[in-house]
C-alpha cells in the first residue's frame, strides 16, 4: 500500500518537478525570503533546486517516512540550510518556510496527477480519488517530519552560537593588566561563576609566568556579591598563584561582602585592601618602588638653557 | 642508579627536577642534598621543577621532607617555576607545601635566599651576591 | 587508540608508565591542560595507593564518551587488605602507609565522578572519570 501511494506522490513529484520548483521558489519570495538582504536569489534557487532532486530520488525509492534512509540526503542537505541560516541570523520562521512553503506546490501537483487520470475517465477516477486523502496525509507527514528536523538543527546552532559567545564574553571580560613591571591586576566585573572563576584563574596564572609578576592585584570592586563558591575560588587563586612563587593582594572588598563573607564562615586568609590605589602601593612597596611627588617642572624650554 | 645532579650555586645549592620521579630518585635525592649542605655549608636549596608536568602528594611529600631537614641544617628551601596547571591542580589535591618558600624562577629564588643570608648574617659574610637583587627592600614585606 | 586497555601496577615504574597513558588519553579527549594535569595527578595518587596500600594490581584505562562530551575513566583495582572504613579513608590527612594521606580524597577532589568498593579482606576497587570541560 504504501509502496503504491508513494510510488504515485513520486510520480506525480517526477512529473511536475519544474511546476513545483516555480511556485515554491516564488512562493518564497512573495514571503519575503530575500527581503532581509541574507540570501541572494542564485543561492535561494540552487538550494531549492537541489532540494527537489533529493526529495524526489527519496519518493523514488520508495519512502514517506523521513525517518527512512532513502531521505537522509535530503535531511542533510536541509541540515546544512537550517544550520547557515542559523548563523546568518535568520528568524525561526524565516527558516522553516524553507521546507513548509513546499506543502503548496506539492499538493497542487497531485491535483494535476489526479486530473491528468481523471480525464482518462473511467476506473482511474474512482481509484485516484480514493487515493487523494492518502496521498495529502503522506505528503503532510513528510513535509511537517522535514519542517520539524530543520527546527531541531536551527536550535541546535543557535545554541552553539549562543554557548560560544559566553565563552568569548568570559575570555574578554577577565583581562590581566600589567600596572608596573611585576605588578598585575585583575579587575573584575560582574557574577562569578565556577566556570568563569576557572577561566580567570588559568589566565591570570598563565600571565604570571609570562610576565614574571611577583605581584597580582585581584579587584573585585565590580562584583556585585560573592557567595561561598566564589569565595572559595579566590582563595584557591591565591593559594595557586603562592605555590608559583607571587603574591596576590585582593581589592576593593565591599562592606557587604565583607560581612556575608564573615556570616558565611568565610575569611580570605589573604592582604586586603580597600581600593586599587591602595594595593598598587603595597604592591611598590614590596618590589622596592615607592611613589613620590616629583618637582613641578616650569616649562618644556627651561632645560635647554 | 639514576640521580639528579645538585649544582652549587654561590651560597645555594640548585637541584633540576627534569624527569618523571620514581621512590629510589626520591631517596636518592632527600640524602645526597642532605650531605651537600652539610658539606658545603650552603644556606639554602633551590628546587627548580618548572619541567614537572605533574606533582602528585609523593612529590609533594618529597619537597616538604627535604624542606624540613634542610631547615634542621639552617638552610631555606625554595621550589621555583611551578606550572600554573600544576599549582591550580595542587591546590585542588588539598597540597599547600607550607613549609616551602616558592618563587617564579631561579634567578627570583636566589634573590630569597641572598636576602636571607643578608638579613641573617647582617654585614659579616663576605660573600659575592651583596650587590645583587637581594639588596633591596628587606624591611618592607610586612604588608 | 583502544578503547580500553589493562596496565599492571606492580612497581614503581608501573606508576611512571600509567601517567603516560593517562595523559595520552586526556590529550586524545581534547582535554585542556588544567583537565590533563588533574586527571594524570589524580591516577598518580590512585596508582601509588594501589601499590602502597594495594600490594599492586592494575588499572583500567578507558575512553569514554557521553552526550557529545568525551572523558577519560580509570578502574583501579587490587587484592590487597581493602578499607574497613571508607568514609574514614577519605578524609584527608588519613593514611595507612606512606604519603601525605590525600591519595583518596584529593583524587575525589580532582575527578568529576569517584566510586570506591572495598572491605576489609576483599581488596579494593576504585573508579574515576574526568569530562573535558570546553
Amino acid at each position: 500500500m504504501a509502496q503504491n501511494g508513494s510510488g504515485s506522490v513520486a510520480q506525480a513529484v517526477a512529473a511536475h518537478q519544474d511546476e513545483i520548483f516555480s511556485e515554491w521558489l516564488a512562493l518564497q519570495m512573495e514571503s519575503g525570503a530575500l527581503r532581509s538582504g541574507r540570501i541572494k536569489e542564485a543561492e535561494l534557487r540552487t538550494q531549492c533546486r537541489a532540494f527537489l532532486e533529493v526529495l524526489r530520488e527519496g519518493l523514488a525509492e520508495g519512502g514517506t517516512d523521513a525517518d527512512a534512509p532513502v531521505f537522509g540526503r535530503a535531511k542533510e542537505m536541509l541540515t546544512e540550510v537550517s544550520r547557515s541560516r542559523g548563523m546568518q541570523g535568520f528568524t525561526p520562521t524565516e527558516t522553516a518556510a524553507f521546507v513548509f512553503s513546499l506543502k503548496r506546490p506539492m499538493f497542487n501537483a497531485l491535483n494535476r496527477a489526479i486530473e491528468a487520470a481523471a480525464s482518462e475517465g473511467g476506473g482511474a477516477v474512482r481509484a485516484a480519488s480514493a487515493a487523494t486523502a492518502r496521498y495529502t496525509w503522506d505528503v503532510t507527514l513528510l513535509l511537517d517530519q522535514l519542517g520539524l528536523h530543520t527546527m531541531e538543527v536551527f536550535l541546535k546552532t543557535r545554541e552553539e552560537v549562543i554557548a560560544r559567545q559566553g565563552r568569548e564574553i568570559s575570555e574578554l571580560s577577565t583581562p590581566v593588566v600589567k600596572l608596573w613591571d611585576g605588578v598585575l591586576a585583575l579587575p573584575l566585573i560582574g557574577t562569578l561563576d565556577s566556570e568563569r572563576t576557572q577561566v580567570v584563574m588559568e589566565n591570570l596564572l598563565q600571565t604570571i609566568v609570562d610576565q614574571s609578576a611577583e605581584i597580582a592585584i585581584i579587584d573585585i570592586t565590580g562584583v556585585p556579591t560573592v557567595d561561598t563558591l566564589t569565595a572559595q575560588h579566590l582563595l584557591k587563586t591565591v593559594a595557586a598563584a603562592r605555590l608559583m612563587g607571587a603574591d596576590c593582594i585582593v581589592s576593593g572588598i565591599r562592606p557587604q561582602i565583607a560581612q556575608t563573607m564573615v556570616h558565611l564562615g568565610v575569611e580570605l586568609d589573604v592582604t586586603s585592601k580597600a581600593t586599587l590605589a591602595d594595593a598598587f602601593r603595597v604592591a611598590l612597596t614590596r618590589i622596592g618602588r615607592a611613589v613620590v611627588k616629583a618637582p613641578r617642572v616650569e616649562a618644556p624650554a627651561a632645560g635647554r638653557r | 642508579m639514576d640521580r639528579i645532579p645538585v649544582l652549587k650555586l654561590g651560597d645555594a645549592l640548585l637541584v633540576t627536577v627534569q624527569v618523571d620521579m620514581h621512590d629510589r630518585l626520591a631517596a636518592a635525592l632527600e640524602e645526597d642534598l642532605t650531605g651537600r649542605i652539610a658539606a658545603t655549608g650552603a644556606k639554602g636549596v633551590l628546587i627548580d621543577i618548572s619541567s614537572l608536568e605533574i606533582v602528585d602528594s609523593f612529590i609533594g611529600r618529597m619537597l616538604d621532607t627535604i624542606a624540613a631537614v634542610s631547615r634542621m641544617l639552617d638552610a631555606d628551601t625554595v621550589v621555583v617555576g611551578m606550572r600554573p596547571a600544576v599549582a591550580i591542580t595542587l591546590v585542588e589535591l588539598g597540597l599547600e607545601l607550607r613549609g616551602v618558600r616558592t618563587a617564579l624562577n631561579v634567578e627570583r629564588g636566589m634573590a630569597l635566599i641572598g636576602r636571607r643570608s643578608d638579613a641573617g648574617r647582617g654585614g659579616d659574610d663576605g660573600g659575592g651576591d651583596r650587590d645583587g637583587p637581594a639588596a633591596e627592600d628587606i624591611d618592607d614585606d610586612g604588608g | 587508540m583502544e578503547a580500553a586497555a589493562v596496565f599492571e601496577i606492580r612497581s614503581s615504574d608501573d606508576v611512571v608508565r600509567v601517567r603516560q597513558e593517562v595523559r595520552a588519553r586526556a590529550v586524545a579527549a581534547g582535554f585542556g591542560l588544567v583537565d590533563q594535569t588533574k586527571i594524570v595527578t589524580a591516577a598518580s595518587e590512585l596508582a601509588r595507593n594501589t601499590l602502597d596500600h594495594g600490594g599492586g594490581g592494575a588499572v583500567r584505562v578507558e575512553s569514554v564518551s557521553q552526550g557529545g562530551r568525551r572523558g577519560v575513566r580509570l578502574t583501579f583495582e587490587d587484592q590487597g587488605p581493602g578499607i574497613p572504613d571508607v568514609e574514614q579513608a577519605l578524609k584527608d590527612g588519613f593514611t595507612t602507609g606512606r604519603g601525605l594521606g590525600l591519595g583518596l580524597g584529593g583524587s575525589k577532589r580532582l575527578s568529576n565522578e569517584f566510586a570506591i568498593d572495598s572491605a576489609p579482606g576483599r581488596g579494593t576497587r576504585v573508579t574515576i572519570a574526568r569530562w573535558n570541560s570546553r
